[in-house]
């Protein structure tokens, strides 16, 4: 693994991380980290574990039942796998878009708003201006500022993909997760999101699965290959992409399988 | 053949049949309800019969029937004059009639007491009623009754006065009951007060009821002298008359308006004779607000039950255990949830009400006996379970995004369960609604025990504090229709109001449902999601 990155920025550290649903053991021994303001890609067949390691970064898999995790996730030099760790304010701190868009059934200014809300904040000028920068930042306030109060049900997939970006991104988080963000749109939307998360990076850390390897080498700067729950290699999305160090690897990127 | 058979088409067929089945009984049974309900008050023309044996009968046909054996016919006539002729219908073999006719001046009077008289009018006495003659006497009888309205308004004042004199003496009486029972010495001030206050109130009260009775006399010396269909004289006093018409004489346009009139008189006014004549006012009234108060107790604790159930209980033998009681309880027999009601509420919870709040009141219960309280609470218990089976499919239908996307920004379960999941589960908690009001507003069995009566002297709900009026028994169509098909006095007279209370109490149901489906499917609109 090569890391040629300075410790002071990093946001985000793995060491060991063991997880196991019931019998079944999903993450075998990751060690990992972040580092602020890049785009870090997972990358990897079906099935090997990337989204189940995005999930552990704002302890989404609290959701799940018989979930066992060992082993040590740090955020900010805070553990974020204790029971003393404040989920809320994590979540908050770890903003996550899904790969299927999932507005709520609200208007759009009461989706963007949302996060806020149940932060506490009411004030009607902080939520107005709020609104604003987060649209303007996911690239979609043009299209809806005329229609802020129509439902959010109304849009097509790309634009609602963004709108859950804005939404994201309303609450100002240090990183956001996206999990197989375009998977479900269509090339133009796709490209729209690849061009929005180039534009976040300089403000937010931002770390993607894909199985799509051609949008991790466009969009990272960092990948991460993954087979079967463990981390194979992991390095600059250049040095990855023309010249692996392992075998695997290579075989996954020219195609081999997966 | 068996292509066709395997394609699955007449299984589709099949079904559809079931359904058209399903609708046909349905539309036959509102049809059978609404043409015996509808057409009891539409003005039936009087015939008049001569019969071989030289007798005569006047009345309204009702009804003919065929003998199955000679193929001879006979016709119900009802003759009303029930303290004359001492039933009101009457069989006459066609045979025996010699010939009919129908007189143009043939009178039908509905009376306060004894039911309908039919018969013709001769002439009126109004000497100090009426002062100009308008020389036809039924011209003259309208007038008179004309002259009688203010009268008989100026001594539903008196009753009116009279009725609110006796509720706050009956309350002054409940006080006092209450302090003697706390000590005789030390309230011996208070209670002597009290009892001179009550006491001046009696007196009002007296001298207004001797105001009422005097002037009642004074009316019934007004009276219209009738013969009736065998020329025998009598005579029916002014104030005895609800209603007069000659059926036989009235156009389209009167009986339309004779119509809607008593439409009108069933649905505000109150009943008379037994049950079988007058509105439904109570009855209506009683089966409303009952069916509202138990959607107050049961919707609440319904959602909170499932909520509980579905989001915050673990998946274990427990909750199992539990969803399995709740389903079970959806099929326990009303009446046992009658008499669970009257142990519990009437004597358990009532009588510790009464001890604690109403000592003095002994032995005469307050709370614990039947009122609208504990049947409301008991109906809610009936219907809490689909209440909860229908939140928890509501609740479970929110696809899973929706709620993770919710948690991923930060917000606690709780928040996500308020601000999103409740709202998008509302359609089908409305669903509950409609459910547990249309099981609700049928159920008869569990209500006769805690606290339906065939006859409630005052309604739940009136203008005196506190308004709502907890402990008091009540009216229910449900109840109606039993007591009226049942135990009613006279059979005949009481079938076309069980006829009129059961199209009564369908509509009460159709009308709450189609609100509540009004209701949902607004929500509907707003809440569907177009990610799947």
């Amino acid at each position: 693994m090569t890391q040629n990155r300075d410790a002071a920025d990093t946001i985000l550290t793995v060491k060991d991380l063991n997880l196991h649903y019931s019998n079944k053991q999903a993450l075998k021994d990751i060690t990992l980290s972040m580092v602020r303001n890049q785009v870090t890609a997972f990358i990897g067949p079906s099935g090997c574990g990337k989204s189940t390691l995005l999930r552990c970064f704002n302890r989404m898999n609290d959701l799940v039942d018989n979930v066992r995790i060992e082993g040590s996730i740090t955020f900010e030099g805070q553990e974020v796998n204790t029971p003393d760790m404040d989920v809320i304010s994590l979540r908050r701190q770890i903003g996550m878009v899904f790969q299927q868009s999932n507005p709520f059934p609200k208007s759009i200014y009461e989706n963007i708003v949302y996060g806020l809300r149940i932060a506490g904040v009411n004030d009607k000028a902080v939520l107005d201006e709020a609104v604003e920068r987060s649209l303007k930042n996911a690239a979609i306030w043009d299209e809806v500022k005329d229609r802020l109060n129509d439902s959010a049900l109304g849009l097509s997939g790309g634009q609602a993909q963004r709108i859950c970006i804005a939404r994201a991104i309303a609450v100002n988080p240090d990183i956001i997760l996206m999990d197989e963000p375009c998977s479900a749109l269509d090339p133009i939307s796709t490209l729209k999101i690849e061009e929005l998360i180039d534009e976040l990076k300089e403000k937010y850390t931002i770390i993607i699965v894909t199985h799509n390897m051609q949008q991790a080498a466009r969009v990272s700067d960092v990948t991460a290959f993954f087979y079967l729950g463990e981390l194979i290699e992991v390095g600059e999305t250049k040095s990855i992409f023309t010249n692996p160090e392992k075998k695997q690897t290579e075989d996954y990127i020219t195609g081999r399988f997966g | 053949m068996k292509t066709y058979l395997k394609s699955g088409e007449p299984y589709v067929l099949l079904t559809g049949a079931g359904l058209a089945v399903v609708l046909i009984m349905t539309m036959t049974l509102i049809g059978v309800v609404m043409t015996n309900g509808l057409g009891y008050f539409w003005p039936r023309e009087l015939v008049r019969y001569e019969l071989r044996d030289g007798t005569v009968a006047l009345g309204e046909l009702m009804a003919s029937e065929k003998n199955p054996i000679d193929g001879s016919r006979r016709i119900q006539i009802k003759v009303s004059n029930r303290d004359v002729l001492g039933q009101d219908f009457r069989w006459i073999d066609e045979k025996d009639i010699a010939s009919r006719s129908v007189p143009k001046d043939a009178v039908l009077i509905e009376r306060k007491e004894h039911g309908n008289f039919v018969g013709f009018l001769k002439n009126v006495r109004t000497e100090g009623l009426v002062s100009e003659t308008a020389g036809e006497p039924w011209k003259q009888l309208a007038l008179a009754r004309q002259a009688l309205l203010p009268k008989l308004e100026a001594i539903q004042k008196l009753k009116n006065s009279m009725s609110g004199l006796n509720y706050s003496a009956e309350r002054i009486r409940l006080k006092l009951l209450k302090l003697e029972y706390n000590g005789r010495q030390q309230n011996a001030a208070a209670i002597a007060e009290l009892t001179t206050d009550r006491e001046s109130l009696m007196t009002r009260f007296n001298t207004l009821n001797d105001q009422v009775n005097t002037l009642q006399n004074d009316l019934s010396r007004f009276k219209a002298e009738f013969s009736d269909a065998s020329g025998a004289a009598k005579d029916v006093a002014l104030t005895e008359i609800v209603r007069i018409q000659r059926p036989n004489v009235m156009s389209l346009f009167e009986k339309a308006a004779a119509y809607a009139g008593r439409i009108r008189e069933l649905l505000l006014d109150d009943p008379r004779e037994s049950n079988t004549e007058g509105g439904l006012f109570p009855a209506i009234f009683g089966t409303v607000m009952m069916v509202l108060l138990m959607s107050v107790f049961s919707l609440p604790f319904g959602v909170i039950a499932a909520v509980y159930l579905r989001e915050y209980a673990k998946d274990g033998m427990l909750t199992r255990m539990v969803r399995i009681a709740v389903n079970n309880l959806a099929g326990v027999p009303s009446i046992v949830y009658g008499v669970f009601g009257l142990g519990f509420f009437v004597y358990g919870i009532g009588g510790s009400l009464d001890k604690l709040f109403f000592p003095e009141r002994y032995p005469t219960p307050t709370f614990g006996t039947g009122g609208i309280l504990w049947s409301s609470l008991t109906l809610a218990l009936l219907t809490v379970p689909v209440v909860i089976i229908a939140t928890e499919e509501a609740l479970a239908s929110i696809p899973r995004g929706i709620r993770e996307g919710s948690l991923a920004l930060g917000a606690t379960k709780f928040q996500t369960l308020i601000k999103i999941l409740l709202p998008m589960a509302t359609p089908g908690i409305m669903t509950g609604l409609v459910l547990s009001m249309a099981r609700a507003a049928g159920e008869v069995a569990p209500l006769m025990i805690v606290g339906v009566v065939k006859l409630a002297p005052t309604l739940p709900f009136d203008g005196h504090f506190p308004f709502f009026h907890m402990d008091r028994k009540f009216m229910h169509l449900g109840f109606h229709i039993y007591d009226v098909g049942f135990q009613s006095p006279n059979v005949e007279a009481a079938k076309p109001m069980v006829y009129v209370t059961t199209m009564l109490l369908i509509a009460i149901v159709i009308i709450a449902s189609s609100l509540a489906i009004h209701l949902r499917t607004k929500m509907r609109k707003r809440y569907i999601t177009s990610n799947f």
